[in-house]
């Protein structure tokens, strides 16, 4: 479904991913760890089309269309969700309303017929039920004085409404409590299908427990530098991640 | 180039879309201003002789004043003898009701989305529409009547309502109040009256919508609204202008005056044309609008949406006279490519536990210069009054601006008066985040910029809060990438 092909971007001439290879399939889930900064949340936005990212070499595919030349909302509308590591605030704007807009605008893409106020309603309920979220929160400002908890929460429910193909968590399990996290994942889980695939990215095995990985990646200094199953992830757990630094940086030196 | 400065220039592309005129045959006064000009309108009123004294003494008022220069406003002083003081359509005979009124002018206000068919009308708004300098038509009339609710033309309430006029006409803003004022006094063509009587809660929205439609014309158009004691009424005003290359000058006068327990909410979208993209042409908007709470517990509201003009100059105020009175001033004022405002308000604290409350939002774009102008003035004998204050400014780009001038003035220690500043910028992150979700660019700064002026935006009656909406999107289209 994704394949990311020595995908290489820098900032302000900074270089950050410097050759990113990853295949992913319908119905996996890959989870991407690594130490802090070294580019998994950029790899997370230059895939969902942040501007600021110059790709300066490499394709991706996603369902057999190239995604880079894309929009980033015609991405969001092919099927790409990125649940943020931070979730942006919009005062005034409710997440109904958000949602509203968004998902007529998703569905106009593919040609169906915007949903009615009826409609869209039952359908919040059913996925508010999903990731058992407060409607009161719905109502509020997207983000404004949210909680941490409450602001992944709300990304997972969004991410329940537009029904993407390939949902990214950027550290998703960062700032909940351990019932939230097992009704995140839960519903992340639920979510899950033959036709969707999901990359988690986290710091903590904790997240993996819930959502079972089919392969876990680390992520060094722009390269993936290990893959491996979800036993990796315990390992890392247990050892952290100088050994994989010092694998990798004495083979660079050589 | 950044993503920002990209959306902005994009954004600053929009046409506006009232900018059509229509050819008909009209009644116009001679160019120019002086005595007899004064003298030809109000003849052609046919007007009392008091009146046209009144006009007179306006006029050498005027004469002896000069234009303003202290708003932040900067544009080609307008040659005032160039300009023509009365236009209006030939009808060949006063219309008695709408079903008189010349079909060709009812097609100019279906094209502007004004229906003044009252079987058509789906809410109950009763509407006056005053086309260049007079007042064409005045819809349910005979509803209003009966429950002694007075609504018509200005012109029609001098004939009608001599007692009225006469007692309330210049009351809130004298004649003497500014050069715009004076000049309005002098020329005024014509305009809206309406009068609530004692106790009667008026079952519909009031409105008046203007439009000017002939070349070199000034428009001059009055606006009293008399609530008396314990009374309410919901009051809201429309405007558009064709698109031509010259200013044109719009200065008109509203009046408010409420009694005890009285209620009167204004509420304004104005889009008057804005000039073109190289800020050619452009209406200029100098208009003075003030109420009085001249009884206790009285309370009156202003809310306005100010998305065209090439110029605005306007500051709707309210005197707090009466004890226990309230103040209400909701505004979200936007400027995009050359557009100029200055705008804000007035909130003079006479009467004791009076309050007052401001909240303005400016939406700065393109080249534009948008600023906030708002005085607190809290007299003597004004114990406990209260004032709160918000002023935000929201910038699309790096080439507008955003100035706020609060002036606060207290003359009695126990005023509490609060003043909240911010300003902001539509972050990319945010544009960004919508883009996420599958929401075009355009349609995210519409959002963002509506949630932005969600709280004035609420205060506006259904009907015109979904039509402000849009209009804010439309000023903004384009304004970021
Ligand atoms: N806008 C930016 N300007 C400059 N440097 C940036 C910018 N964004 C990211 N970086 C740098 O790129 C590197 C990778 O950042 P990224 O956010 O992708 O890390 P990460 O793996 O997600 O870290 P964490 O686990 O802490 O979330 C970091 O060194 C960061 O400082
Ligand atoms: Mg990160």
């Amino acid at each position: 479904m994704l394949s990311i092909k020595n995908l290489h971007a820098s900032i302000e001439g900074t270089p950050i991913l410097r050759g990113i290879n990853l295949e992913v399939k319908a119905g996996e889930v890959h989870a991407i760890m690594g130490p802090t900064g070294s580019g998994k949340s950029t790899l997370a936005s230059v895939l969902a089309g942040r501007e600021e990212y110059e790709v300066t070499e490499g394709e991706v595919l996603f369902q057999g269309k190239e995604l880079l030349p894309l929009s980033p909302e015609d991405r969001a509308r092919e099927g790409v969700f990125l649940a943020f590591q931070y979730p942006i605030e919009i005062p005034g704007v409710s997440t109904t309303n958000f949602l509203r807009t968004a998902l007529n605008q998703v569905r106009e893409y593919r040609g169906q017929e915007p949903l009615d106020a009826v409609k869209f309603l039952s359908l919040m309920k059913e996925k508010m039920a999903l990731v058992e979220i407060d409607q009161k929160l719905l109502s509020r400002s997207l983000n404004e004085g949210f909680s941490g908890g409450e602001k992944k929460r709300n990304e997972i429910f969004q991410m329940a409404m537009l029904e993407p193909v390939l949902s990214i968590l950027d550290e998703t399990d960062s700032g909940l409590d351990i019932d939230a996290l097992r009704i995140v994942s839960n519903g992340v889980n639920k979510l899950k299908s033959e036709k969707t695939a999901t990359i988690v990215v986290t710091h903590y095995q904790r997240l993996l427990d819930y959502i079972v990985p089919d392969f876990v990646h680390v992520l060094y200094k722009g390269r993936i530098v290990k893959s491996g199953t979800k036993e990796l992830a315990l390992e890392l757990e247990e050892k952290g991640y100088d050994w994989i630094k010092e694998e990798v940086d004495s083979t660079a030196t050589v | 180039m950044s993503k920002d400065n990209q959306i902005l220039e994009d954004l600053t592309a929009k046409e506006y879309e009232h900018g059509w005129s229509v050819n008909f045959e009209t009644d116009e006064a001679p160019m120019g201003l002086n005595e007899d000009i004064i003298r030809w309108i109000s003849t052609k009123k046919e007007e009392p002789s008091w009146l046209l004294e009144w006009r007179l003494k306006a006029y050498k008022t005027w004469q002896a004043m000069s234009e303003p220069e202290w708003a932040n406003v900067h544009y080609a002083k307008m040659d005032l003898q160039a300009l023509r003081y009365y236009s209006a359509p030939k009808q060949s005979k006063k219309p008695k009701n709408i079903n008189e009124v010349d079909p060709e002018l009812i097609a100019i206000y279906e094209r502007l989305g004004i229906s003044l068919n009252e079987q058509k009308r789906l809410q109950g708004i009763a509407i006056d529409v005053v086309l260049d300098s007079v007042s064409v038509a005045t819809t349910f009339k005979e509803t209003l009547g009966k429950l002694g609710i007075i609504f018509c033309s200005f012109s029609e309430a001098v004939k009608e309502h001599p007692e009225l006029i006469k007692k309330y006409l210049g009351s809130v803003v004298p004649m003497t109040d500014n050069y715009y004022a004076a000049l309005n006094a002098a020329v005024f063509s014509d305009g809206s009256f309406c009068y609530i009587p004692k106790g009667v809660r008026c079952p519909m929205e009031l409105s008046t919508y203007f439009r000017i439609n002939a070349a070199n014309t000034g428009q001059f158009e009055r606006t009293l609204i008399v609530a008396d004691d314990s009374s309410y009424v919901s009051y809201l005003e429309g405007c558009t202008a064709p698109q031509r290359d010259e200013n044109q000058l719009h200065a008109a006068v509203v009046e408010i005056y409420a009694g005890a327990h009285a209620e009167v909410k204004y509420s304004t979208v104005q889009n008057w044309f804005p000039g073109d993209k190289d800020g050619k042409g452009g209406i200029y908007n100098f208009v003075t609008k003030r109420g009085i709470c001249a009884g206790d517990h009285s309370k009156i509201s202003w809310t306005q949406v100010e998305t065209g003009s090439a110029v605005t100059w306007k500051y709707p105020s309210c005197i707090l006279k009466g004890d226990y009175s309230i103040g209400e001033f909701y505004s979200v004022a936007v400027t995009n490519n050359y557009q100029q405002a200055d705008t804000g308000t007035k909130m003079i604290h006479i009467g004791k536990n009076t309050k007052s409350r401001i909240v303005s939002k400016g939406i700065s774009a393109g080249k534009s210069q948008n600023s906030y102008r708002g005085q607190v003035q809290v007299m003597k004998r004004a114990h406990n009054a209260r004032n709160f204050s918000q002023c935000d400014s929201l910038l699309m780009g790096n080439q507008c601006g955003a100035h706020t001038f609060p002036y606060i003035d207290i003359a009695n220690p126990s005023a509490k008066v609060e003043h909240e500043a911010t300003t902001s910028k539509i972050g990319e992150d945010q544009i960004f985040y919508c883009n996420q979700r599958g929401i075009a660019t355009e349609d995210a700064v519409a959002l963002i910029v509506n949630g932005y002026a969600k709280e004035v935006l609420n205060q506006l009656p259904m009907e015109f809060a979904v039509e402000a909406q849009k209009l804010l999107a439309l000023t903004l289209e384009g304004s970021v990438g």
